[in-house]
């Protein structure tokens, strides 16, 4: 390299730095900041972890890992991080990274619901996931231990934590329209709603369970009904035609009712999940309760079109039973039909009451007495319009004087009480009798009798002129009774005058008249 | 290599990097400003191991929560999510929008990576003095230094998507913590990229060659 030494030609000097530069790099200050930056960033992510959650589901319909949120009220308090099946493959089991200072929310009886669009009774929720896609929802419960892992419910509470108020159950054959949120009204007001229902163990009545908000809890006494308010409730019966809603929305979706009868108002309010009964409408639900009641049989010959189980039977307008049962029946031997009809008799609900009993004496008994009395008095069942729009029928029980003693048979098993035919009958029984008879009118003969008749007339007419005339010659101006009748008239103008003598009389002692009067009537 | 190479530092020259004038330092003084232009003349870029690496391993620091961090927060009448630039690949994997997720992937994950590992390699090989592939080594550099303008690309691209989502009452994507850091690692690794002395890959070849010789 021996051409390195040799000078180079124009080559010029270059100008000395101002400063010289400090031999460790200000530059190492970028990576401190970057490291301090991202150790802070770590230190806040860290320190601002909220704690991790277990939450199993039984699906993972619209669980998402690192995209489904847990919300509260609307707030984000967490997202779902992972989404796995149970080793079992039974369950998926979520974990979730909840946000910061949410240890509070996870107690004992935290519930966690995943919320999709659901339309059940008079709730449509989770709408808003229509476009964001399921969320998980969270109620936070009460209890103060602490708990980590959840199993979420399968439905979305219809209570949650923050309502106050108790808990009724109702038994229903029959589960209707009702649904979980449907509403529960109280004079036309929604108070509560169905929180859940569920088959009763033997399979013959729906359990409701119901939330009633408070205050109004306090209104429900042993006593209270309850009733399906289901739309409209339309019944045609013997008191014609009667439309009850409870509310537009009940229309729409369906509803418990609940009345307590205002008798009760002093009784103290049921205890929480107290028993009842679920009515099908109102009129059941106020129905007096049947006491014992006694089965009869009646047998009509006539059609019971229009008669329908639940049809009152009626003493004097008062309704002491129903009609339970209506069969129909051909006689083998005769091929007549008849219509046996069982009813259930109420006695009580005519005035008999227990405490009226003598001592040692038995209910029923007195109840046999008081039927048998009715019966041998001519007490007889007829069945009667009870509307003529809608034709329908109800059974009275009345006394028919002037009817065949009867005795009722006792021994047979429901006893079997004596029947008269319903006023149709009776009346269609009569048009036939009319009938019949206007058949038997000789009509004929009675024609040529009135012809001849009308002969007779003509005749008599032609003399009666003839009188006619004689009496217009008596009453002549000129005439003897012309005069007679002037005679008669003075006479009747002088009576005319004492009169108002006595008038005068009267109105100057009215006393007289009274006085004369008692007088007269001793 | 041929052994008649020259290099102006062995000749005790400099040369300009601006103006590519040749000139010799003042007496005593071992760097100086360009006599014509006045760019600070060095024989190699001053401190530029030292300074690479400060930037490198500020990048790569970066790096760590720039990929942890969501980058865009989006808001949307369904809540806001935040993603981060692999979710937002991951969101966009589709038949369809793949080579967009591709492009993402590349620009925003891999290359990153790959320019901080490209200029740790460099700068370890120039440490220890390696005189092996040294035209590997420069292509590499081109590669990063090329590389390097396009790098803002994806910042930009976060950036005006917030801008123009804005306008949209329904929606509106906001720039999270990532994204800062994202523009960290792309601003420093630029940085790195600038103050390596690619002169530095020849330098120990040149000892080398002087040593044989
Ligand atoms: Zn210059």
């Amino acid at each position: 390299m021996s051409d390195s030494d040799a000078p180079l030609p124009h080559v010029p000097e270059s100008r000395a730095l101002s400063k010289k530069r400090t031999r460790l790099s200000l530059v190492w200050f970028i990576p401190i900041v970057a490291a301090i930056a991202g150790a802070w960033v770590a230190v806040v992510r860290i320190l601002g972890e909220g704690p991790k959650v277990e939450i199993v589901f039984k699906s993972a319909e619209g669980l998402e890992a690192g995209k489904t949120k847990i919300q509260y009220n609307g707030v984000d308090v967490g997202v779902v991080t992972t989404v796995r099946l149970s080793d079992d493959h039974s369950q998926v089991i979520t974990t979730a990274q909840m946000a910061p200072k949410t240890e509070g929310f996870l107690v004992d009886d935290t519930r966690f619901w995943v919320v999709r669009p659901r339309i059940s009774g008079a709730n449509v929720t989770g709408l808003n996931t229509l476009i964001s896609g399921a969320y998980v929802a969270i109620d936070i419960g009460q209890s103060t231990k602490s708990m980590r892992t959840f199993v979420a419910l399968e439905t979305p509470p219809v209570v949650t934590g923050e309502v106050r108020g108790r808990f009724f159950i109702a038994k229903t054959p029959d589960l209707g329209s009702l649904d979980s949120g449907t509403p529960v009204f109280f004079r036309r007001l929604q108070v509560g709603q169905v929180a859940s229902y569920q088959l009763d163990k033997d399979g013959q009545a729906l359990s409701l369970k119901l939330f009633i908000n408070a205050p109004y809890d306090q209104y429900i006494t042993p006593n209270t009904r309850f009733w399906h308010a289901s739309g409209f409730d339309v019944s045609l019966s013997a008191a014609g035609l009667t439309v009850q809603t409870q509310s537009a929305l009940s229309i729409l979706i369906g509803g418990v009712a609940f009345e307590t009868p205002p008798t009760d108002g002093l009784a103290p309010p049921a205890e929480e999940n107290t028993v009842f009964t679920l009515f099908n409408n109102r009129a059941d639900a106020f129905k007096l309760p049947a006491h014992d009641p006694q089965t009869f049989v009646l047998t009509f010959k006539e059609s019971v079109r229009g008669l329908a189980p639940g049809a009152p039977v009626e003493f004097h307008g008062i309704a002491i039973g129903e009609v339970a049962e209506i069969n129909a029946q051909i006689d083998a031997k005769t091929f007549e039909f008849s219509a046996p009809v069982t009813i259930h008799l109420d006695a009580q609900r005519l005035g008999v009451a227990v405490r009226d009993l003598a001592p040692g004496e038995d209910i029923g008994s007195i109840r046999k007495k008081l039927i048998d009395t009715l019966v041998s008095n001519g007490a007889r069942a007829q069945l009667r319009t009870g509307n003529l729009l809608t034709g329908s029928l109800f059974v009275a029980f009345e006394v028919f004087p002037g009817t065949p003693a009867v005795t009722v048979d006792w021994s047979r098993t429901p006893p079997e009480l004596p029947t008269v035919p319903g006023e149709l009958a009776a009346i269609q029984a009569s048009v036939v009798n009319i009938i019949k008879k206007l058949d038997q009118v000789p009509i004929k003969s009675i024609g040529e009798d009135l012809e001849k008749t009308i002969a007779d007339l003509d005749r008599a007419l032609v003399s009666g002129r003839g009188t006619l005339d004689n009496a217009n010659k008596l009453i002549e101006p000129n005439s003897v009774l012309g005069a007679e009748l002037g005679n008669t008239l003075q006479e009747v103008s002088r009576a005319a005058r004492s009169v108002r003598v006595l008038a005068d009389y009267l109105e100057r002692h009215p006393e007289s008249l009274i006085r004369g009067k008692a007088e007269e009537k001793k | 290599m041929s052994a008649t190479v020259s290099t102006a530092m062995q000749h005790g020259l400099q040369s300009c990097e601006r103006c590519a004038l040749l000139s010799r330092p003042a007496a005593g003084e071992h760097d100086g400003r360009c006599p014509r232009c006045g760019e600070e003349l060095t024989f190699r870029k001053h401190e530029s191991l030292q300074r690479t690496w400060a930037f490198v391993i500020g990048a790569a620091i970066c790096y760590i929560p720039a990929n942890i961090l969501p980058v865009l927060t989006t808001t949307t009448a369904a809540g806001s999510d935040s993603d981060t630039i692999l979710q937002g690949v991951i969101l966009l994997w589709s038949p369809t929008g793949w080579p967009l997720s591709l492009i993402v992937l590349v620009a925003s994950i891999m290359i990153p990576s790959a320019k901080i590992i490209a200029l740790v390699y460099l700068l370890v090989t120039v440490q220890r003095g390696s005189t092996a592939n040294n035209g590997q080594r420069v292509r590499m550099y081109r590669v990063v230094e090329f590389i390097g303008r396009w790098s803002m690309v994806d910042v930009f691209v976060d950036a005006f998507t917030a801008a123009l989502v804005q306008l949209q009452p329904l929606m509106s994507v906001a720039p999270a913590p990532g994204l800062f850091f994202f523009a960290a690692v792309v601003v420093l690794t630029m940085l790195a990229v600038e103050s390596f002395d690619p002169r530095l890959i020849w330098d120990s070849l040149d000892a080398k060659e002087v040593r044989h010789v």
